[in-house]
Formats: C-alpha cells, sequence, structure tokens
C-alpha cells in the first residue's frame, strides 16, 4: 500500500511536484494501478524466460562521420534557447565559487 | 458526386489524373470542411495555411507524369502533433511544447514530401500520446464524429476524427498501445500499427521507445497500404528501423487460417460486440476463410506488463524536458527548483502519474519484481504468438471490448487502461496489427462503429492487408 510519502518521495525522484490538494487522488489512484500490475511479480515464468530475447537486428553501427555542414542546424535551436546569450544557452549558476 | 473531401485516396488519386478536379480544389475542400467542423470537432490544434509552392508542384508532377505520379500526390493529410513537419509547432498535445517548432523533418514527413503529399495542420491527441480518448490533452477533447458527446478513442484522436468527418482524405498517427487502432475502432475507419522497425522513429516525439510505431489511418484498407507503402523504410537516423526481409517471409494465401484466443474473450465484451466479432467470423469462414482456436495465455498479463514497459519507458524518456533548452521554461530560485516548476506546469496529470509509475518500476528493490518481470512476460507472449503463427497466418479479436464511451464517463484510470487491453501484445511483441470497421452497435440511439482487429506475424503486413480487404468487402457488400 503506497503512502502519500512515498508518492513525495517518487514525484521528488522525477523533479515534479505533486500538490497537498491532490496528494491523496494521486496516492490513491497509485494504489490501485500498482495492484493491477502487481500481478506480474507474482507470475510464474517459464524456464529459460529471461526478458533478453534475442533480436534479429543487433549492433547496428553507421560511419562515424560528419552528417551534414557545422552550423546547419544552429540557428534553429538556438531560437528555441529560453535564455540565451548569443548563441551560448543560460541557465543557473550551478556551482559557487569562494 | 461526392464531396471532394469525402474520397479515399485511391478516388481523389484517380480524378485527379482524369482532370476532373484540380490539386487546388481538392486543398480547398479539404481545408473548407476543416475550417467548418473543427470547432465543433477539436480534431485539429492547428490548420496550416496553403502551401501554394507545395500544391502548385503536386500539380505540376500530376500533369507532367499522369499515371506515374505516386499516388499521394497533391492529397492533403492530417498529422498528429507528435510527428515534426520543419518550421511547424510540434506540442505532443502539451503545454510543455506549446511553443516549440520542429527544425527538421520527421523522416515520414520528409517521404511524403518526395512523393507531393500535402499537409492540412496538426491533429489533437492525449498529452505526449498518454490515453485513449483525447481528454489528456491540454488543448481540450475531440469529439466522435458519429456522437460528439463520445470520445474518438486515443492517443491519436484528432487523426481519426479529422479522417472519419471527411476533414482530410487520410491521416497519420502513432501507436504504443492501440493508439492507431482504437481511435479507428471507434470512429469507424482503418487504422495500421507496422511491424516495429518498419516506420523510421525519427522525429516522432517519444512516448515507448520500444513499442512505438507511426501508421495510417485511413478510410479503406487499400488507402491504409498505400500510405504504409509510402512512409516505410530502413532509416539511417534510425537505428531500430529493420531492413526488408529481417523475419521470416510468409507467402499471400487466397485463404487464411485466422486464429481465436477464445479464452480472452469470456467476460468484460459487450454482447452486441461480440455477436458483430462472431458474425464477422462466420462471413469470413463462407468466404472461404478457417477459423481455430488458439491459446495465448500469457495475454491475460499483457495490459499488466505493458503499464510496467511503458510508464518505464515514458519516465526515462521525459527527461529531457526541463525547461532548459526548449519548451515552456518556468523559473525558480535554484537550477533544481527551475526544473521542478518547469515539469509540473508543461506536464498534466496522466503525464505525471505515469512518470511516478515508470519511476516507481524502475527504482531498486522494485525493478526486479516489475520491470524485468514486465520484460520476461514479454518474451514468453511474443514466442507464444510465435508459436501460434505456426499454424495459423492471423490472430483476431474485437479491437475494443465496447464502442467509444462518453466524455468524462472514465474518471478512473485503470479504467482507461482497460480500453488497450487487445491492443497492447501487437506492441508488446513488435508484431503489425489492423483494426478494420465490422458494423456498428447501437448506444442511446446512436450508431457507433466497432473494429475488427488481427495480427500477424512481424513484416507480414501483406497479409493484413488481404484479410482487411476480405473484412471490407463483407461489410461494403
Amino acid at each position: 500500500m503506497a503512502t502519500t510519502e512515498e508518492v513525495k518521495k517518487l514525484a521528488a525522484l522525477s523533479r515534479i511536484s505533486v500538490e497537498e490538494s491532490e496528494l491523496a487522488k494521486f496516492t490513491k489512484e497509485f494504489d490501485a494501478i500498482i495492484a493491477y500490475v502487481d500481478a506480474i511479480s507474482t507470475l510464474k515464468m517459464p524456464e529459460g524466460a529471461t526478458g533478453h530475447l534475442k533480436h534479429p537486428l543487433h549492433n547496428v553501427m553507421r560511419v562515424d562521420s560528419t552528417p551534414h555542414p557545422a552550423g546547419t542546424y544552429t540557428q534553429k535551436l538556438v531560437e528555441q534557447f529560453p535564455a540565451r546569450e548569443g548563441d551560448a544557452l543560460l541557465v543557473k549558476q550551478i556551482i559557487q565559487h569562494g | 458526386m461526392a464531396n471532394l473531401n469525402e474520397y479515399t485516396i485511391v478516388e481523389a488519386a484517380k480524378r485527379l489524373r482524369a482532370h476532373e478536379f484540380s490539386v487546388q480544389e481538392l486543398w480547398d475542400a479539404c481545408s473548407a470542411a476543416s475550417n467548418a467542423h473543427n470547432q465543433e470537432l477539436n480534431a485539429f490544434l492547428e490548420l496550416f495555411p496553403a502551401d501554394d509552392t507545395a500544391i502548385a508542384a503536386a500539380q505540376k508532377r500530376i500533369d507532367t507524369e499522369g499515371d506515374a505520379a505516386p499516388l499521394l500526390c497533391g492529397i492533403p493529410l492530417a498529422m498528429k502533433d507528435n510527428i515534426l513537419i520543419e518550421g511547424k509547432v510540434a506540442s505532443a498535445g502539451s503545454k510543455m511544447l506549446q511553443n516549440y517548432r520542429a527544425t527538421y523533418d520527421a523522416t515520414v514527413v520528409q517521404k511524403l514530401k518526395d512523393v507531393g503529399a500535402l499537409f492540412l495542420g496538426r491533429t489533437n491527441m492525449d498529452e505526449f500520446a498518454m490515453g485513449s480518448s483525447t481528454e489528456h490533452s491540454a488543448y481540450g477533447t475531440t469529439k466522435n464524429p458519429h456522437d460528439t458527446t463520445r470520445v474518438p478513442g486515443g492517443s491519436s484522436g484528432g487523426s481519426a476524427a479529422a479522417t472519419a468527418a471527411h476533414l482530410a482524405i487520410a491521416a497519420l498517427g502513432s501507436d504504443t498501445g492501440g493508439s492507431i487502432r482504437q481511435p479507428a475502432a471507434h470512429t469507424g475507419i482503418v487504422g495500421l500499427k507496422p511491424t516495429y522497425g518498419a516506420v523510421s522513429r525519427s522525429g516522432l516525439i517519444a512516448l515507448g521507445s520500444s513499442l512505438d510505431q507511426i501508421g495510417p489511418l485511413t478510410k479503406t484498407v487499400e488507402d491504409a497500404r498505400i500510405l504504409y507503402e509510402a512512409i516505410r523504410g530502413r532509416d539511417p537516423l534510425d537505428a531500430t528501423s529493420i531492413p526488408e526481409h529481417l523475419y521470416p517471409t510468409h507467402d499471400a494465401k487466397k485463404h487464411l487460417r485466422i486464429g481465436i484466443p477464445r479464452h480472452l474473450l469470456t467476460d468484460g465484451i459487450d454482447t452486441d460486440v461480440l455477436m458483430a466479432f462472431d458474425r464477422t467470423l462466420q462471413q469470413l469462414t463462407d468466404a472461404g476463410h478457417t477459423v481455430v482456436d488458439v491459446q495465448l495465455p500469457m495475454s491475460s498479463y499483457a495490459l499488466a506488463a505493458y503499464y510496467i514497459v511503458m510508464p518505464a519507458e515514458v519516465s526515462t524518456n521525459l527527461g529531457r524536458l526541463d525547461g532548459m533548452r526548449y519548451g515552456l521554461a518556468k523559473r525558480g530560485e535554484t537550477l533544481l527548483e527551475d526544473y521542478v516548476l518547469s515539469r509540473t506546469s508543461g506536464f498534466g496529470e496522466e503525464t505525471r502519474r505515469r512518470i511516478l509509475l515508470g519511476t516507481f518500476v524502475l527504482s531498486s528493490g522494485y525493478i526486479d519484481a516489475y520491470y524485468r518481470k514486465a520484460d520476461a512476460a514479454r518474451e514468453v507472449l511474443r514466442r507464444e504468438y510465435d508459436d501460434a503463427f505456426q499454424t495459423v497466418d492471423v490472430i483476431a479479436f474485437p479491437t475494443t471490448p465496447s464502442p467509444a464511451f462518453k466524455v468524462g464517463e472514465k474518471t478512473d484510470p485503470l479504467a482507461m487502461y482497460l480500453e488497450d487491453i487487445f491492443t497492447v501484445t501487437a506492441d508488446l511483441t513488435g508484431m503489425p496489427a489492423l483494426s478494420v470497421p465490422m458494423g456498428v452497435v447501437e448506444r442511446d440511439g446512436k450508431q457507433l462503429p466497432i473494429g475488427i482487429h488481427f495480427t500477424s506475424p512481424h513484416q507480414t503486413e501483406h497479409i493484413l492487408f488481404e484479410i482487411g480487404n476480405a473484412v471490407e468487402k463483407i461489410h461494403n457488400s
């Protein structure tokens, strides 16, 4: 049975927040879904079922070359930045000095 | 004569070649129908202005190449909002990407541009394709053209409604757990989920990367084949796309053996849906096909396995959306607050629920019991299907247990997930699957379409088209 504390912890791990007002509803729904998918955790698998199904396609490689001329997409990508300085993406300072 | 927008791809292509009307007139008819009905249906999130250059180029190609011109040349299509068209917004039905403009074309878009197809607009969908009704779109629910008090299914509900209401000649959607086939069944059209890897995922906004496939929603089986043929193929930009004949080949046959997993059809299905299914099977038998029982015991666990694998991949794929490089950006005191505020404001309730679920099943202490076990169940399921295909050519069941439900009817997330109960297996196994209309059932005085669903071995879409044509023939006669 999931608790509201566990849901809060999962939210923190997921970098989202769940409002206090919706926490009880979220926890209840979360609990019902886990109870449904829990059938898998107790399911007895046939021998040899590892989850590593041999796929006929493996080790797909490509030539390590220049896919397109440098700068082709730069302007389009830079235009999407929420904050920028020239072509540099601006984010908050992570490491404080001193 | 039908209104131009009501034609199928085949009919429109034929008449364009016969110069009964021009590409411009066909575009105008679809555009006018879309503008007239979109307010009621909310099928499109955006209707694109006419691309005069593309229209003129398509007309010129038809005029000069005649019958040699691609069938999709000059055909107006609707595109799901998670497929990138360079320069256009691709929001995936989310506030998170409401200002995101695609910087490149999805491979399927490039292929369609190469054959001269036209894009009418981007269609509504459940946020990041998480849902079975379009009610989880950040931009309002799409309505079912057969009864506007009901949902069109989802997540490709906008594409389905646009095609069913003849706003577009056909559409593309994406399918992760049934998102093409379920809305196709609910709106009375054809929906194909191709073999995993048959169609490039480059430029498709990812939901569950081991499950997602782009596919057609069309008015006929032949149109689905035409659109599928135009978009399929190995792509260097998608390492999971597959070459021709990767899997064993299966020859087309005149009469097919149809496997029915009766043990899955004992409860939870509306009586009239099951009767329509049995009636269609009888008609297929009368037409020379053979119906036999097959056993697929792991299928009873498929939905549970799906709702472990898919959220796990969702929580990983949506990790990239953090308000830093593109999309919605909210700012707090710290960098962590920037992430949390952006993600919390940008994602809707269902998306947040699935991210939490995915984080849970992947977390240390639970990953063995849930994720790895679900992965093993997926393997067993695929083996069961492979074994079944030793004795049958296709496996059939109703696409959905019931016709389209009322808007707002399913408030419990689990009840909504059960909509996918028959469709998720093809996504888990990677096998192709097709939904074809199999008549109507009556609810509240309205005739609501229902669909029959066929799965076949990997890379045998041609068998699906064959059985789909047989069903279509029965229901058109």
